[in-house]
């Protein structure tokens, strides 16, 4: 893995791009998802959310278990607003 | 952290960083900032980024008004190495009732007076600027082209950065269990991280100033009432302004990445502090959407989430001292905070440090609820 290596890719960010923000100060889940967008496109950190634990945990110098998560929100995966409505979608 | 100090700030949102940052600019030397969880991880981080003007009292206009003159340049003033994202593509108000299109036309009075560049649209124009829009059983509609969006995460990390540059102390993770108090005064604020003593202290804790409030046996009328917003994957750009329906209580915009933020808060609900979703809210927002935008019954939604307002008696904000108790102050833009954030903090660092303030602000002390001197603020959603 490259520091080049896109590690969200809804979000389009890379291994550098996280570093950077640890190195900032930014020491959660939580704070680093807010402040980079990490985990909020539309697979919801399917893959980055372990990677960004990772980083988060060399940095911190704790056990990846250790490190909260950001709370799992609905819908589990995207839904669109006329299956929900009940009312016919355009195919 | 500090030991003693001359201004904490209790709250580390949009309104708690510029609050702080303008004390610094008036030379204030001593100022902690203490949040309970990290820098914009309350209600400043879960707002809809929605920044307007159209407001029914001049109070609320005037501060917004102020505050844009701010966001305007917010980049150079804050001196940011990111963007704020401060975007002014228009608030689009929408009424479906004849009671609401003559609110819309008593605040466009207001607007004129006040010089907020604020036009009624013919439901051609409505059509021309949001095409995909249902005009079917709209009655009038407002537009302010100064209205916009910002980056509440980055508004917030702005401030942050200027205030702790300038010599302010925050301190995260750092909450506020109660007060010491000598005489009617504040001497001492006692967190889960140790005392601080400090002759001022502001609140600026959105939603659960009251509980603050409560620590120094003072009662706040300010509730937490839940909002709920839903975030889509990303379209082409088609809406430009932030479209605000009176009758739906929604407000609806899309964002600079092109995902849309739709959101409403169920003034029924009883009030308080609750973070859950509801599936309720998701079939009531997809119904209301789809009726205001037909197309978005094809678009996928991607996350829900939950925010509070703080709701005041008359929707208006509640600032400066506190009669009851010497050195308590409140900055609460009551569920305005986030677009308010760069006016309120400089008004409150003008109160506190004794100069006078640009806006009259005794208006919205905490005295006007005892007084009865409420002046309603009509347009709220």
């Amino acid at each position: 893995m490259s520091e080049k290596t896109i590690i969200c890719r809804c979000e389009d960010l890379s291994v550098e791009e996280i570093r950077d923000w640890i190195d900032k100060g930014y020491r959660s889940f939580d704070e680093i998802k807010r402040i980079s967008r990490i985990g909020m496109g539309a697979c919801q950190g399917r893959t980055c959310r372990r990677h960004l634990v990772m980083e988060l945990a060399r940095a911190s110098g704790k056990d990846p278990s250790e490190i909260d998560l950001a709370t799992f929100r609905p819908p589990t995966k995207p839904i669109n607003f006329g299956a929900i409505a009940g009312v016919d979608q355009d195919a | 952290m500090r030991k003693t100090a001359d201004v904490v700030i209790i709250g580390g949102g949009s309104l708690g960083c510029s609050t702080a940052y303008n004390l610094a600019r008036f030379g204030v030397d001593k100022i902690v900032v203490l949040e309970k969880g990290y820098i914009c991880g309350g209600s400043t981080g879960r707002c809809a980024a929605g920044i307007r003007q159209q407001w029914g009292t001049e109070m609320n206009c005037l501060i917004s008004r102020y505050s844009i003159k701010h966001f305007e340049v917010m980049n150079e003033e804050l001196a940011y190495d990111g963007d704020v994202e401060f975007i002014q593509n228009g608030y689009m108000m929408v009424t479906y009732s004849d009671a609401e299109a003559a609110m819309l036309k008593n605040n466009l009075i207001l607007h004129k007076k006040l010089g907020i560049p604020v036009q009624f649209l013919s439901i051609e124009d409505v059509k021309e600027i949001v095409p995909a829009i249902n005009t079917e059983r709209i009655v009038a509609s407002t537009i302010c082209m100064e209205d916009g969006q910002a980056n509440p995460f980055k508004v917030t990390d702005a401030y942050f950065r200027a205030a702790e540059r300038m010599g302010v102390e925050f301190n995260t993770y750092t909450e506020v269990t109660g007060f010491q108090v000598q005489g009617g005064r504040i001497e001492k604020v006692i967190t889960n991280q140790g005392e601080i003593s400090a002759p001022v202290v502001i609140n600026a804790t959105g939603p659960y100033a009251k509980f603050i409030s409560q620590m120094l046996g003072h009662e706040l009328p300010v509730e937490p009432e839940r909002h709920q917003i839903v975030v889509t994957e990303p379209l082409e750009p088609f809406l430009k302004p932030m479209l605000v329906n009176f009758h739906h209580k929604t407000y609806c915009q899309q964002v600079v990445n092109g995902s849309m933020l739709i959101g409403f808060g169920d003034a029924d609900e009883p009030k308080g502090i609750n973070y859950n979703c509801s599936w309720q809210f998701l079939k009531n927002l997809s119904e209301k959407i789809i009726e205001q935008i037909p197309i978005m019954k094809n678009v996928n939604i991607i996350r829900q989430w939950a925010g509070h307002y703080g709701i005041s008696p008359d929707g208006q904000p509640v600032l400066g001292p506190v009669p009851e108790v010497e050195g308590y102050f409140l900055a609460l833009g009551c569920g305005k905070g986030f677009m308010l954030s760069p006016m309120i903090g400089e008004l409150i660092a003008q109160c506190v440090t004794g100069r006078e303030t640009t806006l009259p602000i005794d208006i919205l002390s905490i005295d006007r609820f005892k007084k009865g001197e409420l002046i309603v603020e009509p347009a709220v959603v």
